[in-house]
């Protein structure tokens, strides 16, 4: 490590100011704090800090979606090999689904890295770590039919309009990973829906046996389809066709774990999603007129996109709301509204996307209330107590 | 029982290097100092020049903008160096000491006997008005305004502090005059918070006081966290505080008539060979508790106070005006590898993305390194975790990050001051430095309303 430590000291000064690689100091600085924590120590303040920073609580979230990015790898191979017929071994399921998994998430970060450094070196900033996280998301609620260059014009997207041009990680309302999903999914919905999209090899079509359909669960309860809606053990574990990380509950689940008990993610957040799910599907249980509003209410919790949403999404602190009650009403209502608009807009079956983006806007608007509550409350008893010392004189 | 105000938030930070109760009684230091830099909102004018000799309670400097408040020397003997820093700013007025300290007489008096007016000119005229100070904003108390109460705190939580019993010991007449003085600058009462714990009889047989019982991690122990629970302070109405250790000061000038600055010191910290209890004066000079008393081969930070809140000094600096509290930690310039990803074991966090939550009674030797770079607020509610005060840290900072005074005010300004969101600063993940940025809030708040 001595090595390389002293190989950076030595091409550093060609990267700062003056340097003949100046245009590139974001970038190296992003590589050479990635590869060594700073010497920087405190100069005014408290003289210690907390071991924690930036990088190690975003690497928590990527660690945590790793569950779902196995299984949803697995799954991949494994839904491809039911449409054609073949019995593959766990392992080649496996190493199928990595094929296509992996180019995805590569040109994810490579398109979004490259935004994210320029933006850094515009803004003589350092490169934040926010898509370290970003990134991994975006692969894990798309299909993996998706074109590679469609995966690209997402991520461009989302960096630069959810994030960057409100001043990068720390400062967007929108969560980017939705950003990303949600404009890909309005500019070109034929890769969006339908039966084919979710299943490798399905859209080209060679080798599928015959009547076999690639529906997601959702889309299916969507046209009223409900007989062709798989076991709900199935949704739990995940063997089913969907985007490639949000099929399986259980691995959503182990990724909830890591986030709670790690404290990176908040609690308060995703029990409120469940609760407002939870409700919603009750309410629209006890008015039920169609079938699909009879799905039982715990059903929509573990379908479709709603508890990877609840997880990975709802809980991103810097869209969702700051203050500790507000946690419970931004909750609950993407969950309430996820439902509301998946049972009753059979156009967007996705519903959990929408209620996000939704409660992401109205994030900052709960806070507000929620600052003038705890205002009026400490200002009313500083009142009594100025009148109490009143009375005393 | 009585009642126990029970705080739940905060953090300990489990530091090596506490005192042992041991009280050293080492030779008079060479060099005593007194730092204008320790007051804020001061603009110091000298009295006394280079060379020239002061007795104990001979002033030293004065406030520009308020002439009445005398700083003078702790301790007799010769101005052998005024050190200025930046624009000449004076940072250090250096006094050499003779063998035997000689006092300025200010007269003992019983001070229920005096008016308010003579004691308030007793406290100016000695140099200890500047023990006291107020809330809002944390400066040196203003002479001419009467407060709607007085606090104590007869506690420090903040890592490896002193024990307030150990260092008031013996002191209880000295402390029930100062308190008695004390009583009489306010038309309201005099608060003592102590700790529910251990509370030690000096201050628990204190007359003229309302006692309040705290329990709780840091920053329980805070007078600002008192005053926030027990009467907090709003738009009107000012508070003021006096450390316990200073309270003594005060009585003392009333028994004895002298400005006797004497004050027991905790020298504690990882670096620390034989962490201890020293006597000696206020703005002693450090160097002789540490030398052959601290480890070899590392860069050390001498810290006046504790390692959330003190100064940062020389190694023959010099100990601050309010602190009884020396912290000696290494430096921590140096590169790790990966460190993000690595267990790191030997690193303490309040988040529980570190092991230090599962080995709870581990004691840390943590350094000056800031393990991160800044960022923007990313993580919410983890300074709430932290401050056992009903308001939001994050949009106070932010507030006063666009100067905005109305939400500044309504956020609670007037309530805190760097100490009470130090922890906070500490668990940022975004590294933000919140004393900072609190400190510059509360210099806009000044010119503001004055």
């Amino acid at each position: 490590m001595q090595s390389l430590r002293q190989f950076l000291d030595r091409i550093k000064p060609n990267f700062q100011k003056g340097g003949k690689l100046h245009m590139f100091e974001s970038t190296f600085e992003g590589f050479e704090t990635f590869l060594f924590v700073p010497n920087k120590v405190t100069d005014r303040g408290a003289h210690i800090r907390d071991a924690t920073d930036m990088k190690r609580t975003m690497i928590l979230v990527v660690i945590a979606a790793i569950p779902t990015l196995l299984f949803g790898m697995w799954n991949v191979g494994y839904q491809h090999f039911l449409a054609t017929g073949y019995e593959g071994t766990f392992w080649e399921a496996f190493l199928f689904g990595l094929s296509k998994v992996l180019p995805i998430i590569i040109v994810t970060y490579a398109s979004g890295l490259i935004v994210e450094f320029a933006f850094a070196q515009i803004r003589g900033e350092e490169i934040n770590e926010g898509f370290l996280v970003t990134g991994i998301l975006i692969p894990l609620i798309t299909p993996v039919t998706i074109p590679l260059w469609m995966v690209s014009v997402g991520t461009v997207f989302a960096v630069i309009i959810g994030k960057e041009i409100f001043g990068g990680t720390g400062m967007n309302i929108l969560n980017p990973a939705i950003t990303a999903r949600a404009f890909m999914f309005f500019a070109y919905p034929a890769r969006f829906s339908g039966d084919f999209v979710w299943i490798s090899g399905l859209p080209e079509g060679e080798g599928i046996i015959d009547g076999f359909s690639g529906a997601t669960p959702l889309a299916n309860a969507a046209i009223g389809n409900i007989e062709a809606i798989p076991p709900v053990m199935d949704m739990i574990i995940g063997t089913i066709p969907g985007s490639i990380g949000e099929t399986s509950f259980l691995a959503i689940l182990l990724g909830a774990l890591i986030l709670v008990i790690t404290g990176v993610g908040s609690l308060k957040i995703i029990l409120s999603v469940f609760a407002g799910g939870m409700a919603m599907g009750l309410l629209l249980n006890a008015f039920a007129v169609s079938p699909l509003m009879e799905i039982p209410a715990w059903h929509h919790l573990v379908m479709g996109g709603f508890a990877f949403g609840a997880v990975y999404m709802a809980t991103d602190p810097v869209s969702a709301s700051r203050t500790e009650t507000g946690k419970y009403i931004y909750g609950f209502l993407i969950g309430f509204l996820a439902i509301l608009i998946r049972v009753l807009n059979p156009a967007f079956p996705e519903g959990m996307l929408l209620a996000i983006l939704f409660m992401n806007v109205f994030a900052p608007l709960i806070d507000y209330n929620v600052v003038k509550a705890n205002v009026k409350r400490r200002i009313k008893r500083a009142e009594m107590v100025g009148q109490h010392a009143k009375t005393m004189k | 029982m009585p009642k126990v105000i029970k705080l739940k938030k905060g953090l300990d930070i489990r530091l090596k290097g506490k005192a042992e109760k041991v009280l050293v009684k080492s030779g008079l230091a060479k060099k005593f100092a007194l730092k204008p830099t320790d007051f804020h909102n001061i603009r110091p004018k000298l009295i006394h020049k280079e060379g020239e000799t002061v007795k104990v309670g001979t002033p030293l400097f004065y406030d520009k903008y308020n002439p009445r408040i005398l700083f003078t020397s702790p301790v007799s003997g010769k101005i052998t160096a005024v050190n200025r820093g930046e624009r000449r700013r004076i940072e250090e007025i250096v006094i050499e000491t003779g063998k035997d300290l000689l006092y300025e007489k200010f007269g003992s008096a019983d001070p229920s006997s005096l008016k308010r007016e003579e004691i308030v000119e007793k406290l100016l005229q000695s140099g200890v008005w500047p023990f006291i100070r107020q809330r809002p904003y944390g400066i040196i108390a203003r002479p001419d305004e009467t407060p709607r109460d007085i606090f104590i705190s007869a506690f420090d939580t903040a890592p490896l502090a002193p024990d307030y019993d150990f260092l008031m010991k013996g002191f209880g007449n000295e402390f029930q005059a100062g308190v008695d003085v004390l009583a009489k600058l306010t038309k309201g009462e005099v608060h003592l918070g102590i700790n529910s714990g251990y509370p030690s009889d000096v201050f628990t047989k204190t007359k003229k006081v309302t006692i309040h019982r705290f329990s709780g991690s840091h920053p329980a122990g805070n007078v600002g966290v008192h005053i926030h629970h027990i009467a907090p302070v709003h738009k009107n109405g000012v508070v003021w505080y006096v450390n316990p250790q200073d309270v003594v000061i005060i009585g003392r000038l009333f028994l004895k008539g002298v400005f006797d600055a004497s004050r027991i010191v905790a020298l504690t910290g990882s670096e620390v060979l034989k962490p201890r209890y020293y006597k000696t004066y206020m703005g002693a000079s450090v160097s002789g508790m540490v030398k052959d008393n601290v480890t070899e081969g590392v860069k050390h930070r001498y810290i006046s106070g504790n390692v959330l809140t003190g100064s940062r000094m020389a190694a023959d600096g010099y100990i601050g005006f309010y602190d009884s509290h020396v912290t000696v930690i290494p430096e921590g310039d140096h590169y790790q590898f990966m460190g993000w990803a690595m267990p790191n074991l030997h690193k303490f966090s309040s988040s529980r993305a570190f092991f230090s939550w599962l080995m709870p009674g581990k004691e840390y030797r943590l350094d000056t390194n800031y393990n991160g770079g800044e960022r923007a607020f990313v993580m919410s509610g983890e300074l709430e975790k932290v401050l056992p005060m009903n308001l939001l840290p994050e949009h106070l900072i932010k507030a006063i990050m666009i100067e905005d005074i109305d939400s500044m005010e309504n956020l609670g300004i007037y309530e805190v001051v760097e100490e009470d969101l130090a922890l906070c600063e500490f668990v940022c993940t975004s590294k933000i430095e919140l004393q900072h940025i609190l400190r510059h809030g509360i210099e806009t708040m000044i010119k503001e309303t004055s």
